[in-house]
Formats: C-alpha cells, structure tokens, sequence
C-alpha cells in the first residue's frame, strides 16, 4: 500500500466517522503528520480526481477515491487478520500500521487466500479499535495473582 | 483513530523478521497449492504442466529454506509449514482455481505476486538507515537472488500461457 492509499484510507474511515467532510486537522492527527504534509497530500489527490476540497469544511472523497480507500481497508483487514490469526502476533494493530506501507494488493490478495474474512469486510473495520470488529482474538492469558 | 506512521521503509530488526516470516508464508502457500492443484488435476494434467507445478513447488522449498536461514540470525521462529499446508486445505474449496487455465493463472499470481514482495522489500531496506543484526551485503544478495528467480517464473509461466 503506497503513502496516498494510507492517506484515502484514513480520509474515508474519518468522513465516515465524522458522517460529513474530513478535516484536515482530523487527518493530520490520524496520520501522525504535519497539517502542512496532509495539505500537500491532499492537493495530489484533488489532481488525481480522488478527493474535492471543500472550503472551511474539510476534505470529502470522490466515487473513485472511496472504490480505492475501501480497498486499502480492505488490505489493512487482510493484514491484521493474518497478523493476529497465523501469526499470532498480540499488538496486531501496531504491527500492521508499520507493515502496510510495504505490503502490496497483490500480496494481500495471497494472504487472503489462508484467512477467514467476513463477506461484509471493510464494513465492519471499526476505527475506535482500530479493527475489524468480528476479528476473533484469542484472550491473553491472566497471569494467576501471586498469594 | 490511532496514528499511523507514513513510512515506506524497514525500520528495525522485528520489522525486517516480521517480513521474512511474510515471506516465508507466501512461499508455504505457493508450495500447498501447487501441491493442492496436482492432486485435484491429476488426471488431466500433461508433462508440461506437471514439470512447471513440480519445479515452482520445489523453488518454493528452496526460497523457505534461505528466508529461514535469514531470520535464524535475527532470532525468529520460522511459520511450520504444516500450519501454513492446513490453512490453504482448509480454504481451498473457496479459493481453488476451475481447469488448466486456472491453474496457470493462479501460477502466474503466484510468481508475480512473491515478485513484487521481493522487490518491494528489497526497496525499502535500501531506503532504510537501520543497522540489522544480520549482514546487510548478504540480507540483499540473498532477497535480489529469489526476486530473480521469482522473475524467471513469471517469464515461463507466461510463456506457457501464450503457447496454449
């Protein structure tokens, strides 16, 4: 996933969130960059037809922004799940934030082959958790309490 | 929301082991499946189709056995590929390829797919600063030599393709 598709993803599950326009500042904040770098970003998806600005309002996605953003949550869920379900990994979460820039669609697309997704996926990702939300995750483990 | 981080680089030892384990997975999944395929086509397959599955299944072997050579020096546990084999059976019925067609294709994804995995990650280690644990020189010979041979397969199955 290259750095526009992390940025149509954040933009699309923070509009859907917010139910309107994304900020900037939103998306800024949900990216962990500058205003100024979103501003930029923005602009270049505004040239690709992706994205349309709307003043003092924020940032709202086209029809071919959302098909895009949608599958780069797609990816992201794809990359959780194997994560947290064949690789076991606890802070799926983290993990995947740092592995999706370099993991490609077409990768994705094998590891999916190996994961039990939900048809309804990305629509059940839910942004509070940072997951899909029917994710099943097996419990950590208690420690037993020292007597 | 939680913050991400826009970077297109491998950043320490953990990430780097985590996308060798990919690897790895990636390379199981070509093998269960090619296995999966001759088993499900055995009747009609024909020599040329049986060699090209029999040699991707072999590569695949070969490329799982340099990556965990690899994470052995980062400290990783390599994914059993008998996890990895019961995963692609499991799933198979959903995801298995029709005819002969279908299975060149799913060949050709294969090899394109390990491909652009390879190459994405040989890009982002070079742009990366990070001292690894493991020799760097050796780490990209190693990812530049399966990216190669991963183009090699693209090229022969293709070739197949068009003959057909």
């Amino acid at each position: 996933m290259n750095t526009a598709d992390q940025y149509l993803k954040t933009i699309y599950v923070v509009q859907e969130t917010e139910d309107g326009p994304a900020s900037t500042g939103s998306i800024a904040d949900a990216l962990g960059v500058s205003p100024a770098s979103a501003n930029e970003m923005i602009g270049k998806l505004e040239e690709r037809g992706l994205a349309e600005h709307e003043k003092y309002k924020g940032v709202r996605l086209t029809d071919d922004g959302i098909v895009r953003a949608r599958d780069a949550l797609q990816t992201y869920c794809i990359i959780e799940r194997f994560l947290a379900n064949v690789l076991a990994v606890e802070d799926f979460q983290a993990e995947a934030r740092e592995l999706e820039a370099v993991i490609d669609d077409t990768v994705a697309e094998r590891l999916d082959t190996i994961i039990d997704r939900q048809p309804e996926c990305p629509d059940c990702f839910d942004p509070e958790t940072d997951a899909c939300a029917c994710l099943e995750v097996a419990p950590t483990p208690v420690e037993p309490e020292q007597q | 929301m939680v913050a991400v981080s826009v970077s297109q680089r491998v950043a320490s030892d953990d990430q780097l082991a985590r996308l060798l384990q990919i690897g790895i997975v990636l390379e199981e999944v070509v093998e269960a499946r090619t296995h999966r395929h001759y088993r499900q086509l055995d009747a009609e397959l024909d020599e040329e189709i049986e060699t090209l599955l029999a040699d991707a299944a072999e590569e695949s072997a070969d490329h799982r056995e340099r990556l965990e050579a690899l994470i052995e020096g980062l400290g990783v546990d390599s994914v059993p590929f008998g996890e990895i084999e019961s995963l692609v059976d499991a799933r198979y019925g959903r995801t298995r390829p029709e005819d002969f067609d279908g299975v060149l294709y799913d060949q050709l994804c294969n090899e394109e797919t390990a491909y652009k995995f390879y190459d994405d990650l040989i890009e982002a280690i070079e742009d990366s600063e990070a001292a690894f644990s493991i020799d760097r020189g050796e780490l990209l010979a190693t990812l530049t030599t399966i990216r190669d041979e991963e183009a090699e397969g693209v090229r022969k199955v293709t070739e197949v393709m068009e003959r057909r």
